[in-house]
């Protein structure tokens, strides 16, 4: 098991796109099993038994589970009852627990991992790359994965994945390959490294930590969320509760931590306080006024700053060039407009301080989003809403996929703007920025409130078994029995 | 630091002139091949089509045709840049103009009222016409393509009920039609040789620079952009992706409104059973193969003017007519194959440049930090 470590923009995911075939090398070898190869796609690599589950999902949601696993490989087993076989096969050996006959779309986040490691060894692939396959996994799921990858392993397959967090690396890593702006600048075995050497070798800084020394939080509440409900169809078009009864106050100068496994409601909640879903009841105030009912573009121009947890797909516009992405949002506020015309001069000239105050790392500001590297977009996306002094931001998983050093500059904007006076709800998939950043904790589970934790005193592996449901028996107990 | 937009703009500039250019070259070569599996020899028809289409009075009605041809395609184009597919400009104008024609013949006022008149109703009549399109789409979540086809057969029925003599309509020996507009309430033309320039050209002019200006420089023309690359993205900005829609079906129906104004008012005076069909889906080639772009659109229609006329030449040469109907046909297929391609190798380019400029950075960083 091999593990990649570099900054943002190091030249990761070009390698390892380079690996699997989808851009081509300018110059340089590869070697597989002694033989010098080159690839010409995706396809050419998959011959040669390489096979990558990409940090972004590549599944179709409306399908089940068989069906994912076979598209665009019909011709190995065909799609019934052999694929069937194999796939229950191949789940067994590796004990990956994976279900064909569900739906993409009703699993979870560890189950669709699983579900992308399951499709690349149909395909018959021998070395699995794995882009930050941990970044969207609570510490038990983590656990499991490492569990499957090292079945893996000892069956003689070759596991090579790329993290950020320099603690699982040096735990399960067989090897570290560090690489910063495109070379390779050490490899080094886990044992006799620690997390502060391999982070200065990736940055050549010591490395940061999430954690407010003193408390900013004020009495005075800035947004207050009371009595929220939501309830959604699930795909059998059965009614159920996404949210409910979600109670929540944050003060001037707090960070408000929400703890959770992903898809237990902190989505929907994010999206109600935006105003992109509309709750069935339940009430949003802003400085005392009721904001229930106002539209997101309203909400915005109140103070309300928003890092999209996805932000390919809420945050940017990837084929607009940077400066038209720095207007997004924003786009009835100076500097970007006056009255309904815009003004292009103006936002440009602040898309540049942007680029350089928040050190976001690109040739200019006319090239697009999209060709940016994750962190550098998350930078822009960042920069882009403190330069409106919001007086609360929601920031969901503010630093996924995001580098050392560019974590700990959003680190440093968030807790500089909190001294200032700024609210900020946060979700994170991170226990211990989630711990180090906030002031108040909150556990949700299946769409409610069921654990307020202290942040000065938890571990991540108590709030980890908190967001299982563990820590409110009760109410958990009772609502699992119902599921099942 | 300071040469690198100047670079990414001259890119920008040769890559959108590199789709139409090789677009236009495969379908010469392709119509080329065409020609010569028939037994035709291609570059004489060249020849005769450059030769005829150049003449002073092919000028003129390569001018003239291109005008709705031109107000069609800037139709298409605002759907286009919202992702909304509007098929249904031909059922916009032709409505538009059928009621407009009803209008301004029942109207006696001078031409000076009468005129901003028709052109009011033509835009509001082709506006109701899209928007029942776009208020489908925003709250029922109907498909503007299918709702737009259905309302193109609506409305030619709508209006052959109504283009009868009794209904709305006299007879003119073969040719029903709305009553005669006076040709005092004609739009001016342009005193040019042999024909004149119709003064609906104006009319083209404004709206092009219309919809650059708005959708180029004003807020709701940034909303409407985003909402056409990223709804979800947009939506999460602030945007109202369903008023956006219904706003943008009404403007792209407002100007379809106008396509039949050319006809009318600077050539039939009236509605008829032979008024022209099918513009609104010249307007959809056009706006491909002019990339959704003010000039290029304008350029494209001018191209799309200039075969029709010299297509017609070609008969008396002993060509077969429908020649020009392939190139038409290949052009549009060769454009969109080749903006995918152009796309493609613009995005691959624009990201190596992102990460050669970046490396060259770091080293230059390095380089300072090594003496210091």
């Amino acid at each position: 098991m091999h593990a990649l470590v570099g900054e943002n923009g190091a030249g990761k995911s070009t390698l390892m796109k380079i690996l699997y075939g989808m851009q081509r090398p300018d110059e340089g070898t590869i070697t597989i099993d002694g033989e010098q190869v080159s690839f010409r796609g995706p396809a050419d690599a998959i011959a040669r038994g390489i096979g990558m589950v990409h940090q972004h999902f590549m599944l179709a949601d409306n399908l089940t589970v068989l069906e994912n696993v076979v598209l665009g490989a019909e011709k190995l087993h065909g799609i019934g009852a052999r694929a069937r076989r194999r796939i229950v096969e191949l789940s067994d050996a590796y004990g990956l627990g994976v279900r064909p006959d569900v739906l993409v779309e009703e699993i979870g986040v560890a189950d669709r991992q699983r579900v992308e490691i399951l499709k690349v060894l149909y395909r018959g692939a021998r070395t699995l790359i794995l882009d930050e396959p941990t970044a969207v996994l609570v510490p038990q799921e983590v656990d499991a994965l490492f569990g499957n990858l090292r079945e893996l392993t000892a069956e003689g397959l070759t596991v090579l994945f790329i993290s950020h967090k320099l603690g699982e690396v040096l735990s399960v890593a067989d090897d570290i390959t560090v690489i910063r702006r495109g070379t390779t600048v050490g490899t080094v075995a886990p044992s006799g490294t620690t997390p502060r050497q391999l982070a200065e070798l990736m940055v050549g800084s010591e490395l940061p930590t999430p954690e407010t020394r003193e408390s900013t939080v004020t009495r005075e509440p800035v947004l207050t969320v009371t009595g929220l409900h939501l309830s959604g169809r699930d795909a059998d078009g059965v009614s159920r509760a996404i949210l409910s009864g979600v109670d929540l106050t944050i003060h001037k100068g707090e960070v408000l931590g929400i703890a959770g496994v992903e898809g237990n409601g902190q989505a929907e909640l994010v999206e109600a306080i935006m105003g992109i879903r509309h709750p069935d009841s339940g009430v949003i105030t802003m400085d005392g006024d009721d904001i229930s009912r106002a539209s997101t573009r309203a909400r915005r121009e109140r103070g309300i700053g928003y890092v999209p947890e996805d932000r390919h797909r809420h945050g940017l516009l990837l084929e607009a060039p940077l400066w038209e992405n720095r207007m997004l949002g924003h786009v009835t506020e100076p500097p970007n407009s006056r009255g309904p015309l815009l003004t292009a001069r103006e936002a440009r000239a602040d898309t540049r301080r942007i680029v350089t105050e928040y050190d976001v790392r690109t040739p200019g500001i006319d090239v697009t989003a999209g060709s940016l590297s994750g962190g550098n977009q998350q930078k822009l996306i960042v920069g882009r809403e403190m330069s409106h002094r919001p007086k609360v931001l929601i920031a969901a998983h503010p630093t996924r996929g995001v580098d050392v050093g560019a974590q700990a500059q959003i680190w440093d904007h968030i807790k500089e703007a909190r001294r200032e006076g700024l609210a900020v709800l946060l979700i994170s998939a991170d226990l211990d920025e989630l711990i180090g950043l906030s002031d108040t904790l909150k556990v949700m589970y299946r769409g409610r409130f069921v654990a307020d934790a202290d942040p000065a005193t938890i571990t991540p592996e108590e709030l980890g078994t908190a967001m299982t449901g563990a820590s409110a028996p009760g109410a958990a107990g009772t609502r699992e029995g119902e599921a099942e | 630091m300071r040469a690198v937009p100047m670079r990414l703009d001259r890119e920008k500039l040769v890559l959108g002139l590199a789709a139409p250019l090789l677009s236009i070259v495969t379908a010469l070569a392709i119509t080329s091949a065409v020609m010569g599996i028939t037994g035709d020899n291609p570059f004489r028809a060249f020849g005769v089509m450059l030769d005829y289409g150049s003449k002073s009075d092919s000028q003129v009605w390569i001018i003239n045709k291109s005008i709705p041809y031109y107000l069609s395609a800037v139709a298409v184009a605002i759907g286009f840049r919202m992702n909304l597919f509007n098929i249904g400009v031909d059922g916009q104008y032709r409505v538009a103009a059928f009621f407009a024609a009803v209008v301004g013949g029942a109207l006696s006022v001078p031409g000076i009222v009468r005129i901003p008149v028709i052109l009011l109703v033509a835009m509001a009549c082709g506006a109701i016409w899209a928007g029942i399109a776009g208020y489908l789409k925003a709250t029922r979540g109907v498909s503007e393509v299918i709702t737009t086809i259905m309302l193109n057969f609506i409305g030619g029925s709508l209006i052959a009920y109504f283009l009868q003599e009794g209904r709305l309509a006299e007879r003119d020996e073969n040719i029903i039609h709305t009553a005669d507009i006076p040709e005092s309430s004609f739009f001016f033309e342009f005193p040019t040789n042999p024909d004149p320039v119709h003064g609906t050209i104006l009319v083209a002019v404004a709206i092009g620079v219309l919809y650059w200006f708005v959708l180029g420089r004003t807020r709701f023309g940034f909303d409407l952009r985003a909402v056409g690359r990223s709804e979800p993205a947009a939506e999460a900005s602030g945007v109202s992706v369903r008023r956006t829609v219904v706003t943008a079906m009404l403007l792209s129906g407002a100007v379809a409104g106008l396509v039949g104004m050319p006809t009318l008012l600077n050539e039939s005076g009236n509605y008829g059973n032979d008024f022209p069909e099918g513009i609104g889906f010249t307007g959809i080639a056009i706006a491909l193969l002019g990339r959704n772009h003010p000039v290029g659109m304008g350029l494209a229609a001018l191209l799309w003017g200039f075969l029709e006329r010299t297509g017609t030449q070609l008969e008396f040469e002993g060509y077969d007519q429908e020649i020009v109907g392939v190139m038409q046909g290949v052009i549009v297929l060769s454009v969109v194959v080749a903006y995918e391609i152009v796309r493609r190798w613009g995005i691959r380019r624009q990201q190596r440049q992102v990460g050669e400029q970046l490396a060259a950075q770091s080293r230059k960083n390095e380089a300072a930090e090594v003496p210091a």
